[in-house]
This record gives structure tokens, C-alpha cells and sequence, in this order.
């Protein structure tokens, strides 16, 4: 989706500004938070595409003046809302009210925990032979899908090279709308500054994306 | 403190409570309809506060520099490579080591939400997740890095890792002269979680650390 999270190039956010020493957690709520997404997510109720496409879809206006861990908790709430895991009766009561729904792994426990702490796995067995190799010139598709995909606006429509093949993984644009994993082959792919932002960029700069390969077309 | 700075201080502190209350109020749905051990999830939050951080990724580049047979494998493999660092906590399959040289220097930034190497650094800062670094990052990096008071000749090529997908992008930075002879471990502490990032250098032999 064309949503304001997707915000490469936009200008008018002003200077990066790190924080020395800074801690993990501003506040204690916040690791609440990571801790519920984690756990809901391990136990089967959603995947982490689709935890995004939830924060993705927070109004624009609410995914601006968030904070991040805030922004996970709206998603969250509203993720468990839509899956039928929690109930706005629930919610307006502070606790739970409405039955349970069952979780695809059940309960999540302490001896789940390490298990969470091992990024997962998103490379699957390709289901057809790659259309791309190092040093094809390749367009990122001028596509606008209005849900989730992880091709940002600012590549759409332009030229690059691939240069790494990462294999098969599962794709975001399907598994995030509980579609299929549709694994796709993966790629980097290199796009020159001036490419991207025109004659008038900094010539000496690249970016690159990885980008799945319905993604790209030949050129 | 600016001004700027408190306006923010004291919009953080109303949004707190009912952002408090809400995240509680939650928990509680969760536990009491059997979802979640409410003890799993402080054994999460132990979890990310112990067993992750910087140090992990400083103990693969400082190994980096030391260890050229690492080096090669790391860049090949990175998953791979530090899978055999038994003390190194464990990565996905989708780890990418990215080096910089003289004339190529990296950084790393997810332009769509916060995707992040956590294993090798810890949670993200607040910067990395916040607006201004994810939007200004593939169009102006030079810019970017001036903010963290970072600056390279014009003709070394920046080159911006937006990560897009499930990999994960980890900047191997190049070895500060006058460490010869150096331990990995006096290295590693040498290396910074910026200059993994590629917005910063691992520090300066002799600096004040």
C-alpha cells in the first residue's frame, strides 16, 4: 500500500538525532509490548508480515505522531481485534470477557522463549528456475498493490542491476493477507543515485533493495 | 533541554498513561484468556535485555580482522560463518556481511519499517525506526551522516542497503591503523554499533573511549 510508512525520499522529517547511552526501553510498557507481538506472533496468531501490514495501516496521521512501541501496540490491538482473538468488549472491559480462540501453537510459555530468540527461516524450496542472475539489468515494476509489499515507492519504475541472488523465500505481498507463502526468488538489486533522484544527486551514491521477483522486469 | 526537546518530554508523558493503562489492560486479556504466560513474557524482555547487543557483532568483526579464513567465509556466508562462533548467539539464515573498503563505504537502513541485524546489535535505536533517518537515508546519506558528524571524501562511493526483506545486513568496518598485534578482544572493543551500521567508525586506538 502506498502508505505513509513507506518513506524513502520524503523530505521535511528534519535531522537524525541519537541519543548517547540510550537504553533499551524508554519506558517499562514498551517492553510489555515487544513481548506481547513476539509471543502472539510464536503462538500462531499472526506472521510478521502481517504485523506490519497492521501498523501500516494505522491512519497516516496516528502512524506520524506515534511513538514506535506505540505504533506496536495499535497494530497489535488491532490485529488480535480483526483476527477475532480479542473482543472490543474485552477491551472496554480491561480484561477478558468474550471466550478464548484457539492458537495455532497454543499457549506461549517460558520454554518457547528461546525458540523466539532464533530469527526465522523465510527461504523455501524454489518452485521454478530463477528468471534473473548477477548483472541483468532489471525495472522495479511501476505497481501501486493496496496491500502489503515490500516494494518501496522510490524504486518503482526505475533501472538496476542485480548483483546477489538470495534464493527462494516466502513472499510478503501473499503471506501478509493469509495467502500463501508463494515462495519468490530474492535479489539485490543496485539502483544508481541518479537514477533514482535524478542529475542533480550525488553521483558517488548507490542504494539497493531486495527485492522478490515479481517484483522486476527484464529491460 | 530546547524547547523542541520538552514539548516532546511532556507529549511522551500524557501520551504514557493511557498508553500505560491500555498496554496493562491487554496483558491482562492475553494471560487471562490463556494466551500467554505472563511469566513468558518477562523471560522475553530478560531475553532481549541479556542475551542480545552489540558485543555479539564485535566479537564477529574484531575475528573479521583478525582471521582471514574467517573474513572470507563471513563475506561469503555471513549466517554461516558466525553459526561456528559457538559463544556468538544464533542467527537466522539470512545474515549478509558487507564490507568497506577505501574507495566503498556501507550503511543500512530499513526505509519501510525497522528491520534490523538484532542478534548481532541489539533492538534498534530510536533513530534507526524514526522518521528522519528512514526517509533520509537513501536519498541524502551524505547528509545523514553529517548528523552523526560523519564525513568521507566526495568520491568514496556510499552505498545504502535498504533492507526490504527478511535479510539481514551487517557492516564490517575497516580496521583502524595502529592495532597491530592486537588481540580480538581488545579489538572488538573498538567497534562500535554504528560503524555496524555504517553510520560511524569503530574508535580510534588511544581515543578516550
Amino acid at each position: 500500500m502506498n502508505g505513509v510508512h513507506d518513506m524513502g525520499g520524503m523530505d521535511g522529517f528534519g535531522k537524525v538525532e541519537p541519543e548517547p547511552n540510550e537504553p533499551m526501553f524508554h519506558q517499562e510498557w514498551e517492553s510489555r509490548v515487544l513481548a506481547m507481538v513476539r509471543a502472539m506472533g510464536a503462538a500462531g496468531a499472526f506472521n510478521i508480515d502481517a504485523s506490519r501490514f497492521y501498523r501500516e495501516t494505522l491512519p497516516p496521521q496516528v502512524y506520524l505522531s506515534s511513538s514506535y512501541y506505540r505504533k506496536w501496540l495499535l497494530g497489535l490491538e488491532a490485529l488480535l481485534l480483526d483476527k477475532g482473538y480479542i473482543s472490543k468488549d474485552d477491551i472496554a472491559a480491561g480484561h477478558s470477557v468474550a471466550p478464548a480462540k484457539s492458537l495455532k501453537h497454543g499457549k506461549f510459555s517460558i520454554p518457547d522463549v528461546e525458540r523466539i530468540m532464533v530469527r526465522g527461516k523465510f527461504g523455501r524450496p524454489a518452485p521454478a528456475p530463477a528468471k534473473f542472475k548477477a548483472g541483468d539489468r532489471v525495472r522495479a515494476k511501476n505497481i501501486h498493490p493496496a496491500t502489503h509489499t515490500r516494494l518501496p515507492r522510490y524504486v518503482r519504475g526505475h533501472v538496476g542491476v542485480v548483483e546477489r541472488d538470495h534464493g527462494c523465500h516466502v513472499f510478503p505481498d501473499t503471506v501478509a493477507n493469509d495467502a500463501g507463502e508463494h515462495p519468490q526468488w530474492l535479489y539485490t538489486v543496485v539502483f544508481d543515485g541518479r537514477e533514482l533522484w535524478g542529475p542533480d544527486s550525488d553521483p558517488a551514491i548507490k542504494v539497493s533493495i531486495d527485492a522478490f521477483e515479481p517484483y522486476l522486469e527484464a529491460v | 533541554m530546547s524547547e523542541h526537546d520538552h514539548h516532546h518530554h511532556d507529549h511522551d508523558h500524557s501520551e504514557l498513561s493511557e498508553t500505560e493503562l491500555r498496554v496493562r489492560a491487554l496483558e491482562s486479556i492475553l494471560t487471562e484468556k490463556g494466551y500467554v504466560e505472563a511469566a513468558a513474557l518477562d523471560a522475553i524482555v530478560q531475553a532481549y535485555e541479556t542475551k542480545i547487543g552489540p558485543h555479539n557483532g564485535a566479537r564477529v568483526v574484531a575475528k573479521a580482522w583478525s582471521d582471514p579464513a574467517f573474513k572470507k567465509a563471513l563475506l561469503e556466508d555471513a549466517s554461516k560463518a558466525v553459526g561456528t562462533l559457538g559463544h556468538v548467539s544464533r542467527v537466522g539464515d539470512h545474515l549478509v556481511a558487507i564490507e568497506n573498503t577505501p574507495g566503498r563505504h556501507n550503511m543500512v537502513v530499513c526505509t519501510l519499517c525497522s528491520c534490523y541485524p538484532w542478534e548481532m546489535l541489539g533492538l534498534p535505536p530510536v533513530w534507526y525506526k524514526a522518521s528522519p533517518y528512514r526517509s533520509r537515508a537513501v536519498k541524502d546519506p551524505r547528509g545523514v551522516l553529517a548528523d552523526f558528524g560523519v564525513s568521507l571524501p566526495k568520491e568514496t562511493e556510499i552505498r545504502v542497503w535498504d533492507s526490504t526483506a527478511e535479510t539481514r545486513f551487517l557492516v564490517l568496518p575497516m580496521r583502524p591503523a595502529g592495532t597491530e598485534g592486537w588481540s580480538e578482544e581488545q579489538l572488538a572493543d573498538l567497534v562500535t554499533r554504528d560503524s555496524m551500521i555504517g553510520t560511524g567508525f569503530p574508535k580510534t586506538p588511544g581515543a578516550p573511549s
